[in-house]
């Protein structure tokens, strides 16, 4: 494939008045784990929400392995293979760890109304399929001990963790991670690190958006910096630690210590 | 556990052999229907999440459906056109009933799915309100609030005795108890399966759900269908037994009372719909004569509080975890 994986070109949100977005083009190329990062405020999640196909955009156009997705509903844009984890709401409350991993492998299923209800042999080879790749990618992810567990009883940074499974084992080539890090601790942020770094090396390509910048300068392979809706700097985390327009607009300005706090 | 199931539809089946009581098969038989449409109700209710407040009306267009299909009917269809249907035999009322019901199903999962929440609570019952209305008044139809009367019994063919009409009570008992089961299998099928776990999804988180691609609107209309499938079948079970079908089958006490099945029963479990089913279908019964009719309505009244109070889960949900918290 010639071309980025990812192309988001002139978007511009407007929620009523207010421009969430003004101008914000940028790309991410495959294989790359590539940070959005900016002051609370400064339209990161709008961003996630549009090209993820949860919100519309007022301009601009959202292009995925050189497809126009701009305003495709999210189940269509995540068979394509694009998916995203959410800042919060993460797990299938109710259901147990293992549960949840199967529910998210529903794309990798095919059984319909009538496989459903005749049980034929195809179907239960294909559940037989589906229950062991779910319990692979628990494995893959150390969360294997806790397949029967509810989800929602898990601990906070486990809960966080089958989040970005439940993205994960969807097996996109772009995975789109809402702050993995928000409310861990620094080893738990640390474990995150390393299952970021273990999926880009099962070939997915992964767009971060992220507060931790000490896990932003480690991880990423380039940042993009967000401020007001604009990009206003674009490149590897040493150019970003020196460019003069970041340091000015932000990285100086004492936003950092807020914007641990979530957006 | 595995043999439990069985054991119970067996029990359920030697009723009529060890308890030739018409009384008791009858009540038991008006209870087994009201499970049946518990358990269509449950699907929706406790698999999607999503409340429907006209499941009645599923079951009222069974009843209409199998009553005018096995009585036959003569229209006016405008332009002069009149639509002439002669009698036909209750099976086919049957399936009339099931595939009516799903095609009313079919149409209110792509109107209403778009939304959700109260808007969704509301569609459905404006949805059984109009039906109510329209039998009402298409007295050409439905003969309006004469009711259609003189609805012949279910006929079944038997290998070796042809087609025979279940006239005994013990006949339809042991018809609705097959239909009831074979409910039953269909929605645990359909629940233990991957359209299951995406309905449970969407009752779930919907917005994880889409974001993992589950297109949630698409399984939402496949359970309406066959939510409303089972709920005709009820209705056409019910007008057959009752030999008399009016506008009262989509009173909103009929959907009132199925979710007070399935919500006391535990939503969202197979065997919730048939205890709460059996419990809230038989207690009228067991009253009455044993109370004044204002008191067996405040006893109803205070058990249903009893139980949403103490099993808010419900029944089946609460003694599970009972169960576990000793053993």
């Amino acid at each position: 494939m010639i071309g980025p994986l990812l192309e988001v070109r002139n978007l511009a949100v407007h929620i009523g008045g207010l421009v969430a977005i003004a101008d914000m083009s940028f790309q991410v190329p495959e294989g790359r784990i590539v940070s959005l990062i900016g002051p609370n405020g400064a339209g990161k999640t709008t961003a996630f929400n549009v090209i993820s196909g949860y919100m519309r955009p007022t301009k601009g156009r959202v292009l995925f392995d050189g497809a126009d997705i701009t305003g495709l509903p999210p189940e269509r844009i995540a068979t394509r293979g694009l998916v995203r984890s959410f800042q919060r709401t993460s797990v299938f409350a109710g259901c147990t760890v293992l549960e949840n991993a199967l529910i998210a492998l529903h794309g990798r299923g095919r059984a319909g109304l009538l496989g459903a209800l005749l049980r034929a042999p195809a179907q239960r080879r294909e559940e037989a399929r589906l229950l062991a790749e779910a319990h692979s990618m628990l494995d893959f992810v150390g969360l294997a001990a806790r397949a029967d567990t509810p989800a929602e009883v898990l601990a906070y940074g486990e809960q966080r963790r089958l989040g970005i499974v439940l993205a994960a084992i969807v097996s996109p080539r772009l995975l789109l991670l809402d702050e993995p890090a928000a409310g861990l601790n620094p080893s738990e942020t640390q474990a995150a690190m390393e299952l970021i770094q273990k999926l880009r090396d099962r070939r997915m390509t992964v767009l971060l958006v992220e507060h931790d910048m000490a896990m932003v300068m480690q991880i990423s392979d380039s940042i993009c910096v967000l401020n007001q809706g604009r990009i206003i700097a674009e490149g590897s985390p040493a150019e970003i630690r020196q460019h003069p327009e970041v340091i000015s607009a932000y990285l100086g300005s004492g936003h950092w210590e807020g914007a641990d706090a979530q957006a | 556990m595995s043999n439990a199931p069985w054991a119970f539809v067996a029990a359920l089946a030697a009723v009529p052999v060890l308890v030739p009581n018409p009384y008791v098969l009858a009540v038991l038989t008006l209870a087994g229907i009201f499970v049946i449409g518990a358990i269509s109700l449950n699907l929706l209710l406790g698999y999607t999440g999503q409340l429907s407040l006209g499941h009645g009306a599923f079951f009222g267009l069974g009843a209409y459906a199998s009553a005018l299909t096995s009585l036959g009917f003569d229209i006016g269809i405008g332009f002069g056109l009149r639509l002439r249907v002669d009698p036909q035999p209750v099976w086919l009322g049957f399936l009339m009933a099931i595939l009516v019901a799903c095609a009313f199903g079919w149409m209110l999962g792509r109107l209403a799915f778009r939304v959700r929440g109260a808007y969704f609570v509301i569609i459905t019952i404006c949805f059984a309100q109009v039906l109510r209305m329209v039998a009402l008044n298409w007295v050409e139809l439905t003969q309006g609030p004469m009711a259609l009367i003189s609805i012949p019994p279910v006929s079944l063919w038997l290998p070796g005795l042809g087609v025979v009409p279940l006239v005994t009570k013990a006949q339809t008992y042991w018809l609705v108890l097959a239909v009831g089961v074979l409910a039953f299998l269909l929605v645990r099928q359909l629940v233990e399966s991957r359209i299951g776990r995406a309905l449970i999804a969407l009752r779930s988180n919907e917005a994880l759900a889409r974001s993992v691609g589950i297109p949630v609107t698409h399984y939402l209309v496949v359970a309406a269908v066959v939510s409303a499938g089972i709920a005709g079948a009820a209705g056409s079970l019910f007008a057959h037994y009752m030999g008399i079908v009016d506008p009262d089958v989509f009173m909103f006490i009929y959907t009132v009372t199925m979710v007070i099945m399935v919500v006391t029963g535990g939503k969202g479990t197979l065997w919730g719909p048939v205890v709460g089913g059996l419990i809230f279908g038989l207690i009228p019964d067991l009253l009455r004569g044993r109370a004044a009719p204002e008191l067996q309505w405040v006893i109803y009244g205070v058990a249903m509080i009893l139980f949403v109070m103490f099993l808010p889960r419900g029944i089946v949900p609460g003694v599970q975890s009972l169960l576990r918290r000793r053993a």
